[in-house]
């Protein structure tokens, strides 16, 4: 008899938590939602909390979907449970822009939030030498042309069979696995630029793409590329034991390991912020996030979100971002995005 | 024993000695089974445990910061935070510097001198002096260097001057972290909490158990009692007992087309979780509450019947009360796998970086096995000791539903 009470009144408490909870169901409409790109989420996480803790709304809710992933939530319309930033490591594409109109978001504000840059490292110490990215592909791929129209699996062993003009030492890459979006950025804007530079693979992407890919994207795994963990210090750290090894990190690493590595350039190219920032350093790509319009006069704190996160103290040249590994905007670049974005959003806000 | 003679002679039974070695055999291989199982928790634990100890402690340093700075700059975080820094420590004379002088407290520390010294003017206005005293968390980097007593690797030499100036003149004092139970999320290891965590995982539990302990009980008894047996309650059976089986990601993607795209759910709920850690709990609740009616002798039931109460006054009055510890022990049992489930919660939204608690069932919420999954992924350094921490905390919340489950059978169920 204990029991049967103590389970119908704790049935009864239940109930009324519930329904209580129930009743303060109010509309979400104070907190910003964003998902996306995994990339830009290390970025947006430390925005949003400042943000939260700085100013009166709640803190925005972060998830990492992935840049399609996101696209596709964010797409998926206007309604009060949508979600109001997208975050991406590309530029929004025009069969996302469609599926976006399709589905009542029209008004797709772009805020750009800054470059990531991924640069080959070395050893203070070690001989110097600049690097094309045919090098690099000739130097990681699994596989390579054999000069005869055909392909070989890739048997250099020292940077001197890639190019004469490098010392005879062994190829030694240390760079991220294959769960890194740092991998995917450097096997899309090294290895595939590298790849392209031969002719009969340019035709190969016409004519037969899962070929292509597999030719270009395919790391070698025969010990020439070792897999050093998702931990660029690590990596620093290895390269200062080992002078021939090269190592694959991202810009913000050379920046704070200046006194220990040196970088490598590519195409002639050294890496600097203002080599990334207008794009003559091949390995880099910009970071965006996107805003839907249709949403600001409903969230009350997406607005002001957008402008912290568009604050030069934290996409600024010296923003707390780059502490985090972020290639800011030039000053200018930064400035016109800023009153861009902010023209953008005073113009759909007004409109209720 | 070999040398002992036997009662029974090994001339006698012939393959005696032999028998007697395979039992050997398999008793030496059982103790073997049984402790290296035991060294592996063993091991797990332990490295887990002191891999964690770093978390609860905290470290903080004495900052003091100038009245009208703070007039001046308030308005400008960042640089009021540089101000102060070059204020408290020497031989700040440069860029480089700077930044090894703002990375030697927690990132984002500027909000929290604004913040103190607010309240401390709404609370105290105390001092007269013209400057304010504040305590301020001390950066990861410093605490390692500070609690492992090699300064060297890790800081620089400017910093580690600054580090033992500090310490020589008592400005560092380390405190129990009461932070890591009731912060939320954040993306420096030195303030980030379980707090939050800890609310959405109670309101979660709440929502999966009221809604799994109601239906999978009502359910239970249904078939056990009033159910006729024919093949399509049998067919019943069979699908309750294969859906105990299903792996749980299976019930997050129905819970994100079903719940999420079909009911218009708001997602990384408290509410949506709930329920689908309810869907996948309620079959064994089921079966566990099955096995408790069954195990109520039918003399009960008879003499019910023969005072002339109905079968659902039979069933409410007198076998429900007495199978109640069993339900209640697979209930809890159930609640406890639907604690550590991570799997149905990545899909419908939950993986996010959500700071504050939930207020309601309806708010986003985090939950303690997603919050150890995104620690474990983070690359900063610190949440090493903060994932640890965070799994002795739900192992010991696992270990209380555990012992509660035990106590109740032990103290509640009878023996007939």
């Amino acid at each position: 008899m204990l029991f049967n009470a103590l389970v119908k009144y704790s049935f009864v408490a239940m109930a009324i938590i519930i329904g209580f909870s129930a009743s303060m169901y109010a509309d979400e409409g104070d907190q910003v939602r964003v998902v996306g790109s995994s990339t830009v989420y290390p970025f947006s996480t430390v925005v949003a909390e400042r943000f939260g803790r700085a100013s009166r709304f709640k803190t925005p809710i972060i998830e990492s979907t992935g840049t399609g992933g996101g696209f596709k939530l964010f797409c998926s319309g206007v309604g009060k449970n949508t979600v109001d930033i997208t975050n991406a490591s590309r530029a929004i594409l025009p069969s996302e822009r469609t599926m976006c109109v399709e589905n009542g978001v029209r008004n797709i504000i772009e805020v750009k939030v800054g470059y990531d840059g991924i640069v080959l490292v070395h050893d203070r110490n070690a001989q110097h030498f600049s690097i094309t990215t045919r090098d690099i592909f000739l130097a990681l791929a699994e596989t390579i042309p054999d000069g005869r129209g055909g392909f070989v699996s890739n048997d250099n062993t020292m940077w001197s069979d890639v190019n004469p003009a490098f010392p005879s030492v062994t190829i030694e890459v240390l760079g991220p696995p294959p769960t890194s979006g740092t991998r995917d950025a450097f096997i899309e804007l090294a290895m595939e630029t590298g790849c392209k530079t031969y002719r009969s693979i340019i035709t190969l992407e016409h004519s037969n793409p899962s070929r292509f890919k597999k030719i270009c994207q395919t790391i070698r795994d025969d010990g020439a590329y070792i897999e050093a963990g998702e931990n660029d210090n690590l990596i620093i750290q290895k390269l200062t034991s080992n002078e021939n090894a090269l190592g694959i990190v991202g810009f913000s690493f050379l920046n704070q390991n200046i006194d220990r590595v040196r970088a490598v350039s590519i195409n002639g190219i050294n890496p600097s912020f203002a080599a990334i920032a207008e794009g003559s350093y091949i390995i880099s790509r910009p970071l965006f996030f996107y805003v839907k319009g249709e949403k600001i006069g409903f969230t009350k704190s997406l607005m002001p979100f957008v402008e912290a996160f568009l604050d030069k103290a934290a996409t600024g040249e010296d923003g707390y971002l780059t502490y985090r590994g972020l290639v800011p905007m030039s000053a200018v670049e930064h400035q016109r995005y800023k009153h861009a974005v902010r023209k953008a959003m005073n113009s759909v806000g007004e409109v209720p | 024993m070999t040398n002992k003679p036997h009662p029974l002679s090994m001339a006698s039974l012939p393959g005696l000695d032999k028998r007697y070695r395979a039992e050997k055999r398999f008793k030496f291989a059982g103790v073997l089974a049984v402790f290296s199982s035991l060294a592996f928790l063993g091991f797990l634990i332990v490295a887990i445990a002191l891999k964690s100890a770093g978390a609860f402690q905290t470290y903080e340093v004495e900052i003091l910061v100038k009245k009208e700075k703070y007039l001046e700059l308030r308005d400008q975080p960042f640089i009021f935070l540089q101000s102060t820094m070059r204020y408290n420590l020497s031989g700040v004379v440069n860029g480089q510097a700077m930044r090894e002088a703002v990375n030697m407290v927690v990132d984002g520390a500027e909000i929290d001198l604004l913040d103190h010294i607010e309240n401390l003017q709404q609370n105290t206005r105390a001092d007269g002096l013209g400057s304010y005293s504040v305590w301020v968390t001390l950066s990861n980097r410093v605490v390692s260097a500070l609690s492992k007593q090699d300064i060297g690797t890790n800081l620089t030499a400017r910093q580690q001057a600054w580090v033992e100036g500090w310490v020589a003149n008592n400005k560092v004092r380390q405190r129990f972290n009461v932070g890591f139970l009731t912060n939320g999320d954040s993306r420096d290891p030195e303030r980030a909490g379980i707090g939050s965590a800890l609310v959405g995982s109670a309101f979660m539990l709440l929502v999966c158990m009221v809604l799994s302990f109601g239906v999978g009980i009502l359910a239970a008894i249904y078939l056990e009692e009033f159910a006729p047996k024919n093949k399509y309650t049998v067919f019943l059976e069979v699908n309750i007992n294969n859906l105990a089986t299903v792996p749980s990601i299976i019930f997050g993607l129905l819970g994100l087309s079903v719940f999420l795209n079909l009911f218009g759910l708001p997602r990384s709920a408290a509410i949506v979780g709930g329920m689908v850690l309810a869907l996948m709990t309620m079959p064994t609740i089921i079966i566990a509450s099955r096995l408790a009616l069954q195990s109520v002798p039918l003399s009960i039931r008879e003499a019910a019947f023969s005072v002339g109460a109905s079968p659902l006054q039979t069933v409410f009055h007198h076998v429900l009360p007495l199978a109640l510890p069993g339900m209640l022990t697979g209930t809890i049992l159930g609640m406890a796998r639907a604690i550590g489930e991570t799997a149905p919660l990545l899909m419908i939204g939950m993986l996010a970086f959500i700071v504050e608690a939930p207020d309601n069932i309806f708010d986003p919420a985090s939950v303690l096995p997603v919050q150890i999954f995104l620690w474990a992924e983070s690359p900063e350094r610190g949440f090493e000791e903060k994932t640890a921490a965070a799994i002795i905390v739900l192992l010991a919340f696992l270990l209380v539903m555990n012992l509660t489950a035990i106590i109740l059978r032990k103290k509640l169920e009878k023996k007939w």
